[in-house]
């Protein structure tokens, strides 16, 4: 008799989302097939699967009337797309070494891929396949980490900065320091990955974030721990539901999610600290082990699809590569100050680091999230 | 005697509170107007229809299921046959020493069992030059392993209950060990079997911990997703998602109940007739 | 009867094999890894390197240490009172705790954090009352709670098992012979519940120690423990041998724990007290 119980768990849990889909069910929003410029019928891919690593909240995916990208490419060209999230540049760096998965397009950061390139993790791509390389404006081209636009196409960029409550923070800050500052114990969000957060303690203590001194990862590694007492919590994409709720007054995160957060909670206010901050540039690449390297060059194309592109600009709201974009009237952030600030901000990248600097930092990084 | 009871009763209901809390803040949120997981904002019931629309999460849904019942059916098999096996074992030593690496993935903490079975897989896959191992078989290896133990240990004292001579007397009759097996020993031990099944089927149906370590890309489980949606931003549609579980369940839990209280009174029943 | 050894040997040799490459295999590679660096090469390092970590597991024992010892007091007396109740109720009841457990842990653990939010439910309420705010979420506390929350229903199942066996004619006998309540619980109740209490014990602790999913959500990152340690190796920092070193330590660890915790108990049933 037991037997049947399992059996009806199955079927209620099945009968209740059916039943469900009647009811319910909010608009889609359709991608207009005849604005694409690339052609996606490709007879041979139908039927294969890519398996793409991407940052969390980081496609439009459909939510709230948006337009739903991994659907639709999968729409287009028949290709299932196993989509999979993660938090940091370090968390799919561990991921991808372990051997144990192999992706087909992953979108890490500069510095991760320059270590990835110089590791050989990664393949060239073919360029004749992704013809809408052509819209990637040339600003982001020929940077640091693939000189010669070899294994990477640009998806988005920004620069990190401070986002404060303003009815939380009093005045206006412009320095890194409010986030030692004891007044605001237990509402700071720090940032859960090592370099991120070495970043800000060495912005701070006017260091260079590529810096090859043991001694002074040492001391942004004691300015972490000095911090330790006042923040909150360390988080990633946490940080928007404590930031957009109040639960936290100050938090460092990505400048294009401030906008994104900014949408929900009108109070939320973002600087750029005057110590100087991180800029970066995410680009989409192909691991050296990829299982269907020819889909995955058609995913990065799609991507870049004028209209794909300007539908994950406007989700994202991080800085937009693609010149189809910034020409587009329908592109609301073209004036943004936050995306394309007026006055000249101090930046840095950050590089890879040799093998010594990264063990370092690993290992300070857990002795400060330990201590 | 009636305050004292009064007291229990409080305490039953406090103890109630703290276990349903957080459901109960589920289902609310669930109904919740705006995207928030923290601030309640009217009532609508768009996020079960952005959870049917999130085809991410309904492939989850099914992987699991697909993987309950594999594992579940699987672990079965093996560890009845495992049962009988080691039941029948003569040597005092060998049953022991069985018996205890039987009960490692029970004793072990989740995470080391997770941990360790990612080495092994991830050792043989750079020995065979794969670099893309985990996926389904393995998570199916994974689960089939934290269940065997369950399967055995109910159907080991269900053995040690059936009359070791049975078998014995069927074979004597002419019987073949594999028929005797069947016609005699199993129905004895049926109610063990299943008891294992359905502990194997919601084991796998729950586990997260050694999924999360030893699955890949191809084959996410609802668990697994889960925890993705809690590092990103939290929207209802998950809560929505609970209810539903949370629904499932209760109704399966009061059936099982139901039928439990009835095949109980059908006993006594029977019992007062041949008295 | 050499048929049936030969059977039995055949019936065997699928769980011998399976238990040899998924249970002891993967042990091995826990301690291959630990042992090794990066390039394969023996070393001591992982091993010696634990120092820095004697903070972490400390913290790890003393957080689960506090939530079984809460668990197994608010566990007790409703066992006690749920194995007096009537049939129907314990039924009831027995459902009622379970269900939970079949939830999805991570999102009762992630609801949670909805209610000890400072602007959350429970503060909204406090200030609403005149108490003011509270900070509850990130801190020991929470983390503390969500292991008691997670894992309480582990120490009421056995105990209430072992309660409702209890015979009640002995109850009875004791206070014929002029026990008073107290002396009945003390000399007649709790020692024959002990073995349930034992098992309770060791089914709260062993997931606590080894938790690692509640520390992040429901203390912030700030208060890492060894479960933590663990999956940031595996997960982010890359580097297995470490993982594979501080895994290693808590198996031991919680060798030991059981080991010294088997000799409260003579009876050690067979199940998840073998070690």
């Amino acid at each position: 008799m037991k037997k049947i119980i399992s059996v009806v768990l199955a079927l209620a849990l099945c009968a209740g989302i059916l039943a469900l889909s009647g009811c319910g069910g909010t608009q889609t929003v359709e991608l207009d097939t005849s604005r694409l410029v690339g052609n996606y019928d490709v007879p041979e891919l139908r039927g294969t699967e890519i398996n793409v690593y991407n940052w969390g909240e980081y496609v439009s995916d459909g939510s709230e009337d948006t337009l739903d990208v991994i659907q639709a490419f999968e729409d287009v060209t028949g290709i299932q797309v196993n989509y999979t999230m993660y938090d940091s540049n370090e968390d799919m760096y561990a991921k991808m070494k372990s051997g144990g998965a192999s992706y087909d397009v992953v979108i890490p950061s500069d510095y991760m891929i320059a270590r990835m390139i110089e590791e050989g993790m990664l393949q060239t791509i073919d360029f004749a396949n992704v013809p809408n390389y052509s819209y990637i404006a040339d600003d982001f081209k020929n940077l640091y980490f693939d000189p010669d636009n070899a294994y990477s196409v640009p998806y988005t960029g920004g620069m990190v900065g401070l986002i404060y409550n303003t009815t939380m923070v009093e005045g206006t800050p412009d320095s890194w320091e409010i986030m030692w500052d004891e007044a605001y114990s237990g509402q700071i969000l720090m940032f859960n990955n090592p370099r991120d957060a070495f970043g800000i303690a060495q912005f701070l203590l006017g260091q260079s974030v590529n810096t090859t001194d043991a001694a002074q990862w040492q001391a942004a590694a004691d300015k972490l721990i000095e911090q330790k007492p006042v923040v909150q919590s360390y988080v990633m994409d946490e940080v928007f539901d404590k930031m957009e709720s109040g639960e936290a007054a100050i938090a460092a995160y990505y400048g294009g999610d401030y906008l994104t957060m900014a949408d929900i909670n009108p109070a939320l206010a973002f600087v750029y600290p005057k110590e100087g901050t991180n800029i970066f540039v995410d680009s989409m690449c192909i691991p050296a082990n990829a299982n269907n390297k020819a889909a995955a060059e058609l995913f990065i194309n799609f991507m870049c699809e004028p209209e794909i592109a300007l539908a994950n600009a406007e989700y994202l709201c991080y800085l937009c590569p693609h010149t189809a974009v910034l020409e587009d009237e329908r592109y609301t952030l073209r004036d943004n100050e936050v995306l394309y600030p007026q006055q000249e901000v101090k930046t840095e990248y950050f590089y890879n680091l040799d093998r010594d600097t990264q063990d370092l930092l690993s290992r300070l990084w857990e002795q400060v999230k330990l201590a | 005697m009636k305050p004292k009871r009064a007291l229990s009763n409080i305490y039953i209901a406090l103890i109630m509170l703290f276990l349903y809390a957080p459901m109960l803040v589920m289902v609310v949120f669930s109904f919740n107007g705006t995207s928030s997981t923290g601030v309640l904002d009217g009532f609508s019931t768009k996020w079960y229809g952005e959870l049917l629309k999130d085809s991410v999460t309904l492939q989850a849904l099914t992987n699991t299921l697909i993987l309950a019942v594999t594992s579940s059916l699987i672990a079965m098999v093996l560890g009845t046959a495992a049962a009988v096996g080691i039941h029948s074992m003569k040597k005092k030593w060998l049953k022991t020493s069985v018996l205890t690496v039987t009960n490692i993935p029970m004793v072990n903490p989740e995470i080391v069992t997770g941990v360790s079975m990612m080495l092994l897989f991830v050792f043989v896959g750079r020995l065979v030059g794969k670099s893309d191992v985990l996926g389904f078989p393995t998570l199916l290896i994974a689960h089939v392993t934290f269940s065997l133990p369950y399967v055995i240990l109910s159907v080991l004292p269900k053995l040690r209950q059936t009359d070791r001579h049975l078998g014995e007397a069927a074979q004597d009759l002419g019987c073949p060990p594999v028929t005797a097996f069947f016609k005699v020993i199993l129905p004895n031990i049926s109610s063990g079997i299943i008891t294992g099944l359905i502990m194997a089927f919601t084991l796998s149906l729950d586990d997260f911990i050694i999924s999360y370590f030893v699955s890949g890309p191809k084959f996410q489980t609802l668990p697994i997703v889960i925890f993705s949606m809690t590092k990103k931003k939290v929207k209802p549609d998950m809560y929505a998602l609970s209810t539903l579980i949370f629904l499932a369940v209760l109704l399966l839990l009061v059936l099982m109940n139901i039928m439990q209280a009835r095949a109980e009174k059908k006993e006594k029943k029977a019992q007062s007739a041949r008295l | 009867m050499k048929k049936t050894s030969l059977t039995a040997k055949l019936v065997n040799a699928p769980y011998i094999v399976w238990s040899i490459l998924f249970i002891l295999a993967p042990m091995i590679m826990v301690v291959y890894y630990a042992l090794t660096d990066r390039d394969g090469n023996f070393t001591l390092s992982n091993l010696t390197s634990l120092s820095d970590y004697t903070e972490t597991f400390g913290r790890s024992i003393w957080y689960a240490f506090l939530a079984t010892v809460i668990c197994l007091l608010l566990s007790y007396p409703l066992a006690y009172i749920m194995a007096r109740s009537k049939v129907s109720k314990q039924r009831t009841l027995m459902m009622l705790i379970m269900l939970p457990m079949w939830m999805n842990f991570l999102i009762r653990t992630y609801s949670w954090i909805t209610i000890l939010n400072n602007t959350g439910i429970l503060n909204t309420l406090f200030e609403a009352i005149g108490i003011g705010r509270v900070q509850m979420i990130n801190t020991p506390g929470a983390v503390i709670l969500g292991m008691v929350y997670n894992f309480l229903p582990y120490m009421v199942l056995p105990i209430y098992s072992v309660m409702s066996k209890l015979d009640q004619s002995l109850i009875e006998a004791a206070q014929d012979l002029g026990c008073n309540g107290r002396a009945v619980l003390k000399t007649v109740i709790f020692p024959q519940s002990l073995p349930g209490v034992i098992s309770g014990i060791t089914m709260v602790f062993v997931p606590s120690v080894s938790t690692f999913y509640i520390s992040q959500k429901l203390g912030g990152g700030k208060f890492m423990l060894v479960g933590d340690a663990i999956e940031m190796q595996f997960q982010s920092a890359y580097n297995y041998n470490l993982g594979a070193a501080l895994s290693l330590v808590l198996m031991l660890m919680i060798v030991v724990c059981m080991l010294i915790m088997n000799r409260f108990t003579d009876d050690a049933q067979e199940g998840a007290m073998l070690f």
